[in-house]
């Protein structure tokens, strides 16, 4: 492998922001036709590594070789024109415009008038995703296709810009287990034809299947780089959290019978729309509940039922045994439910709201005084959840949105277990969420349900469900296909055979 | 919980960083808004000290005049806070002048208040049922309804102007004084107080804000958010109505061209404050001073003798460029 070319190499680059150093003479190298791994805690400096190399950001020192020539990137068009694509985790396409006008972005194929030749660009997209070995419709609009087509046009439009390195930052949190496994075969192709692909992923098992290499950054240094033959994932775990963590992510047996304790929600024949149907469980209290099923099996929608976004068409909730009728949000909360959605961007918080806004918007009836806020009683009670939560900041009054993945999931965390919920419904608690963050979030859990109350737990993640969950329901076009309790479940290949229902 | 002691502060290396940290929150540009008022202000004072500008009668006839832009604009602020828009407030108060001035003179002063209060809550409802209930955008709603409202003003009255004759109505709503402090000036600071407590220190007003932030984390948040989305236009609704009752009174009439174009002044003084244009942020104090920056220009450019044409071409201007310098990086 020594002897194989460098496509890219970054040489002691160091990078500060208002004279913190971020980045201490990292040197990180991607050979041709490599899948280099990019690991890292949250703030370790992964993503202002990649900015650098994607000329967002300049680096203070150091160089950058593209091909073994020096290359200066200060700009993201230098580093398009130096061969280097990303594959953005919150996609870049206008969805409103079709696959190959997207492709073509800024670079339309024009004809001798001068004027945009669309055909020519369908043509030329026909042919990226040929190479591709996928098939997409370049004239269907972006809208129109899931999650994964976004990301194939994504990687298409790269391509189409003859990108020799791709950086993937997430490529599978939004995917499904046979889309991950599409995306992996393309990867593979991809490095056959030589493509080097910097894969920066939170999921050690992907990690494990797909790269050759793994680079792990820790406070902003380069700890290790090695080939992934040679080091364990005890390692990488340990070179990302910096000490060794045991036990998180296996099964934790609980004190309390769960069985024998009060039903606290009861799910009866729960219809809605064509995601949900027929559903029917009991969950009790100080029980963890998983939900297991592939994206688009129901899992999601039947978390939006609960808790009152999507209608019922049929069904019923029961609440202690007596009927609640939860058409909206405020009534789930007001029966005692709590729900950490999917999307904490976008459903979880106000991302330019202060973390103590964000915290306190839950919970105004607390600290209300009359008509009014009472400010000092509204600082007391964001100050104790941070600090109950661990929650990393700055300041209360800062931005949300400067927080790390993790700690935006803490403070959705927080400011819903504020409201003392009798019955918690997580959706994806720990996507792309650092290693250290999330064996908290689980532990937390495991604590929450310790003390009474109720949890239903969504992942795609399976060894997570299994870690934390007593009982796991298994979700298929809607309907549970299976109800396992945590003991008749061996192993994660197992739950995984229960979920594509072989 | 093994791992739980982390501090709640991340440590930040360098003096110097934790310096600039705790004064990166007094961000010069959230204030912009203040100190372009007191520059604005100090250049009129020196350059127009011969005619008059500071004099008190001329400092109070600011007030006067910004008055009823201030009124709208402390209600667009709650609009614009929850990314919604408010194009009708400028004709509604029109419509709420002429109702109230021919009811007034058929059946009295107080049965003039409600009819004036009427039009701002029929308008105002209108405009929230259909942007919440319907999903209207409200720009195309309340642009509708900115030609409804001036146009029914002007029907009714066939483009007559309507005479106020009732001393008390006048005096309340305008023309009186209050001691020495012009009784315009005392509306514009209720209206400014309860509108500054209630946005920054109520649940409604920090439902509002959430709103007009994010939406969907609100609606998952169990705020109601099609209804403080009705509640906001309806307010902007009534405050405007109350702006046209003070038209009426300042001007002893009713007449449809009142407020014409108020909107637009409004909106400017909203943004000049501070409040984001794409919501869930808002400031109504600084909403005060957009308004009173815009006064000041106005009042200083005609004492500066520029006739109406320059003075629209500078008022611009400045309103740009001081949108300009506040603009978050």
């Amino acid at each position: 492998m020594n002897t194989s070319e460098t496509a890219v190499e970054m040489r002691s680059i160091s990078k500060g922001f208002n004279g913190v150093s971020v980045l201490n003479d990292v040197d990180f190298e991607v050979r041709t036709g490599e899948v280099h791994a990019l690991a890292g805690g949250n703030g370790a400096g992964k993503s202002t590594l990649m900015k650098i190399l994607q000329g967002v950001y300049q680096t203070d020192s150091g160089t950058i070789l593209v091909g073994g020539k020096p290359v200066q990137i200060s700009s993201i068009q230098d580093a398009k024109a130096a061969g280097i694509g990303m594959v953005f985790q919150e996609f870049s396409l206008v969805p409103s415009l079709t696959v190959a006008q997207n492709i073509f972005l800024g670079v339309e194929p024009q004809g001798r008038s001068g004027l945009i030749n669309d055909k020519e660009a369908v043509r030329r997209a026909r042919e990226v995703f040929a190479e591709m070995e996928i098939e997409v419709d370049p004239r269907a609009h972006v809208s129109a296709l899931g999650t994964a087509y976004w990301q194939l046009t994504e990687i298409a439009k790269a391509l189409a810009q003859n990108a020799k390195v791709l950086i993937m930052d997430e490529p599978t949190a939004s995917l499904a287990r046979h889309e991950t496994d599409a995306l992996f075969d393309l990867v593979e192709r991809l490095k056959r034809r030589g493509i080097s692909i910097i894969y920066i992923s939170h999921r050690m098992d992907e990690v494990y299947r797909i790269a050759d290499r793994i680079t792990i950054l820790r406070d902003g240094r380069r700890l290790l780089t090695e080939s992934l033959s040679d080091v364990t994932p005890e390692q990488i775990v340990e070179g990302i959290v910096g000490k060794k963590i045991e036990g998180q992510l296996s099964y934790q047996q609980r004190g309390g019978d769960a069985a024998s304790a009060s039903p606290i929600l009861e799910a009866r024949g729960l219809t809605s729309g064509k995601r949900v149907r027929d559903v029917s469980f009991t969950l009790r209290s100080g029980e963890i509940l998983g939900l297991a099923g592939l994206m688009g099996s129901g899992r999601t929608e039947l978390a939006r039922v609960l808790f009152g976004i999507d209608p019922l068409d049929s069904g019923e909730i029961l609440i202690r045994g007596k009927k609640a009728l939860i058409s909206n949000p405020r009534r789930a909360i007001a029966a005692g439910l709590a729900l950490i959605p999917e999307d904490r961007r976008d459903q979880g918080l106000v991302l330019d709201h202060s973390v103590r806004d964000n915290l306190l918007l839950p919970l105004l009836d607390k600290i209300a005084r009359g008509p009014l806020l009472d400010g000092g009683a509204g600082k007391k009670l964001s100050s104790s959840l941070i600090q109950k939560f661990a929650v990393k900041v700055a300041h209360p009054n800062k931005p949300v949105r400067l927080l790390s993945g993790g700690n935006q999931q803490k403070v959705v965390l927080a400011k819903w277990l504020g409201t003392e919920p009798d019955v918690l419904i997580l959706d994806e608690p720990t996507a792309g969420v650092d290693i250290g963050t999330k064996s908290e979030i689980l532990d937390m859990i495991r604590e929450l349900a310790d003390a009474g109350k109720a949890v239903i737990v969504i992942s795609s993640e399976y060894p997570e469900l299994l870690a934390v969950s007593d009982r796991v329901l298994v979700l298929r076009d809607g309907s549970i296909t299976r109800d396992l309790e945590r003991s008749e479940i061996a192993d994660e290949e197992s739950l995984q055979l229960a979920v594509q229902g072989v | 919980m093994n791992n739980r002691t982390i501090s709640t502060t991340a440590p930040e290396p360098g003096g110097l960083a934790a310096v600039r940290g705790r004064f990166g929150e007094l961000d010069w540009r959230r204030y912009v808004i203040y100190i372009g008022f007191v520059v604005v202000f100090a250049f009129f004072a020196v350059l127009l000290r011969d005619q008059g500008f500071l004099s008190p009668n001329n400092l109070l006839n600011i007030f006067r005049q910004t008055a009823t832009i201030t009124v709208i604009a402390v209600g667009m602020t709650y609009v614009i806070a929850c990314a919604e828009i408010d194009l009708s407030v400028g004709s509604t108060a029109g419509l709420s002048s002429v109702c109230t001035a021919m009811a007034l003179s058929q059946w009295g002063i107080v049965p003039g208040i409600l009819a004036g209060l009427a039009v701002g809550l029929v308008v105002g409802s209108l405009n929230g049922a259909l942007v919440s209930l319907l999903g209207i955008p409200s720009f195309l709603v309340t642009l509708g309804m900115l030609g409804i409202a001036v146009g029914v003003a002007q029907w009714i009255t066939a483009s007559a102007p309507q005479p106020i004759l009732n001393d008390t109505f006048n005096t309340i709503f305008g023309s009186g004084n209050i001691g020495p402090v012009p009784g315009l000036l005392v509306w514009s600071a209720i209206f400014v107080a309860i509108g500054a407590v209630v946005l920054s220190r109520t649940k409604f007003g920090r439902q509002v804000l959430a709103t007009g932030g994010n939406r969907t984390a609100a609606d998952f948040t169990g705020i109601n958010t099609k209804r403080i989305k009705f509640q906001v236009l309806l307010i902007s609704g009534v405050v405007a109505s109350v702006a046209g009752m003070l038209y009426a009174g300042r001007l002893e009439s009713g007449r449809f061209q009142w407020g014409a174009g108020d909107e637009l002044s409004a909106i400017a003084a909203v943004i000049l404050g501070g409040t984001s244009l794409f919501g869930g942020a808002g400031s109504v104090v600084g909403t005060l001073f957009g308004a009173l920056l815009i006064g000041l220009i106005n009042n200083g450019l005609i004492l500066a003798g520029l006739d109406s044409s320059q003075q629209q071409v500078v008022r611009g201007a400045i309103i740009i460029l001081a949108v300009a310098l506040a603009r978050k990086k």
